[in-house]
């Protein structure tokens, strides 16, 4: 057999490329900060997005607290995804945005709350891909 | 003389569903339907802009032609989300204002499956629809309309009367996919997609074809065209600009902001005059903040101006008299340009039941995720 027709172990992915999972040390979500503007944005960047600048763009480890900006509440979706969820915005402390999964509420448009803080959480998901890799997303939680 | 461009043409098919059909087929019928709007064929034309998304890369322009007459021509093939028709008219526009050509012809076609459109996921990793929120066009302008909410106070009745408002319109309309009426409790009602938005508060996901003959002024002199010629007063075409959540929720608002803004300069006027609107209503939702974005009213005031019946026929600024793409439906290539014939109609005064009065001078706005957004303003010539 040649090593060609060898295929990797399985390991551990983010869901997303800014969810990174580095070999020792906690998974955490990655984002940058522009050193001229300021901006932190998600994910790793070469060029800042607000103000285009091309060098001190540096990455930066985002907050796992923050702020329930919008939300809504999906009932129908693609066959074979869970109905109902929310889907959430959420306002990362010191900076960033993310779309993700509010869990530990209802459904319910009355019990969610604009501004409620949240907890970002970072955990294994069921879902395998076709190469049997293992997955990790990120999810919103009410923090009291 | 001036070097204005002028609509001399256009017509649309009635939005249907025409799954025996192909998009270039679609594309030909309204094509020779514009055509004949203003007496020409295929060969004084200079030059086609073809808008379709679907088969973006299949040659759809070129493949119009082999259905209406092989003569040659330049084919520009546009895809721009859902402002794709728009664009290919903004081409043809641009093509003529720079002095290129003196008379082209626009299209719009679209065939669409039936279902979600979006969603997250792509070909790596494992999808993230459901597991990172949602990225299905209903939820992410479900999130539109929430932020108004969250800003305003706005209310999921005060989003499902812009669905009332939009398949009433469509009534008057035989074009129109669906000829309706769905009153307040049966909007409210429907399956809940992604809250606010009903079913009935969604776009319909129809196949359809719009086209436009564009023209020089000095042209449409000498072919005698002036008589029923709208002239296209703004052309403006805008991505969204830099706004810190946009990546995490499509900021639909500061490119309609921006293209609003870019086309009252050019045309030398603000909202106030203008006497109707078709703007881009894929969701309920969308429809009331639009309103702001647009400058029918200001910041807070949409929910007020839906309540008023303001923007109904008959009412201060009618928008989307048309049925909308809530009830006309929305086949994406094609919408922009169904958008300048609805408008063009009116401003020549022959759209009958529907014709909102004297009006003189039309809007039209598309906006497509990722974003890109269209806005144009015509006047009766
Ligand atoms: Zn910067």
């Amino acid at each position: 057999m040649s090593a060609a027709g060898v295929k990797p172990a399985p390991t551990t992915k983010g869901a997303v490329p800014f969810l990174k999972v580095p070999k020792e040390g906690e998974p955490y979500l990655a984002g940058s900060k522009c050193g001229k503007c300021g901006e932190v944005a998600v994910g790793t960047r070469e060029t800042c997005g607000r103000c285009g600048a091309r060098q001190g763009v540096e990455p930066v480890k985002l907050a796992s607290t923050g702020k329930l900006y919008n939300f809504t509440v999906v009932h129908r979706n693609f066959p074979g995804v869970p109905v109902p969820f929310i889907s959430a915005i959420v306002d990362v402390d010191g900076g960033g945005t993310l779309k993700g999964n509010l869990l530990g509420v209802d459904p319910d448009p009355a019990k969610i709350k604009f501004d409620m803080p949240v907890n970002i959480v970072i955990r294994p998901v069921p879902q395998k891909d076709k190469d049997g890799n293992s997955y990790l997303a990120y999810f919103f939680e009410p923090r009291n | 003389m001036s070097n204005d461009v002028y609509v001399v043409g256009t017509d649309m098919i009635k939005f249907g569903r025409f799954p025996e059909r192909s998009v270039p087929e679609l594309g030909a019928q309204a094509a020779l339907m514009a055509l004949d709007d203003c007496g020409l064929t295929i060969h004084d034309m200079q030059a086609l802009y073809s808008g379709n998304l679907f088969e973006a890369s299949a040659g759809v322009g070129q493949r119009i032609l082999r259905e209406i007459g092989q003569t040659g021509i330049p084919v520009v093939n546009t895809a721009n989300a859902c402002a794709t028709g728009a664009t290919a008219f903004r081409e043809g526009w641009m093509a003529i204002k720079a002095g290129i050509y003196d008379v082209v012809l626009c299209v719009g076609s679209e065939q669409m499956g039936s279902g979600l459109l979006g969603g997250g996921g792509g070909s790596k990793g494992i999808p993230t629809e459901g597991l990172l929120g949602s990225g299905t066009m209903p939820s992410v302008f479900a999130h539109v309309g929430l932020e108004h909410t969250r800003q305003y106070g706005t209310t999921f009745e005060q989003f499902a009367k812009v669905s009332v408002k939009n398949h009433h319109h469509s009534t008057l309309n035989p074009k129109a996919m669906y000829q309706k009426e769905t009153p307040l409790e049966e909007v409210m009602g429907a399956e809940m997609i992604s809250y606010p938005n009903t079913k009935l508060m969604c776009s319909v996901n129809v196949d359809g074809s719009a086209a436009a003959v564009l023209c020089s002024e000095k042209k449409a002199r000498e072919l005698g065209l002036m008589g029923r010629a709208v002239k296209v007063r703004a052309s403006a075409l805008t991505s969204d600009p830099y706004t810190p959540r946009n990546i995490a929720m499509m900021d639909f608002n500061a490119v309609t902001r921006l293209a609003a803004k870019t086309a009252y300069e050019m045309a030398g006027l603000g909202p106030d005059e203008v006497d109707l609107i078709e703007l881009h209503d894929c969701f309920a939702t969308a429809e009331l903040v639009h309103y702001e974005n647009l400058g029918l009213c200001k910041d807070g005031e949409a929910g007020r101006l839906i309540d008023t019946g303001e923007t109904q026929l008959g009412g201060r600024i009618p928008v989307n008299v048309s049925g909308g793409l809530l009830s006309k439906g929305h086949p994406l290539g094609a919408t922009g340009i169904a958008n300048i014939y609805e408008v063009t109609t009116h401003l020549r005064g022959e759209a009958g039941n529907r014709q909102v009065d004297g009006a003189r001078i039309g809007l039209t706005h598309v906006v497509g995720a990722g974003s890109a957004c269209a806005v144009h303003i015509l006047e009766k010539a």
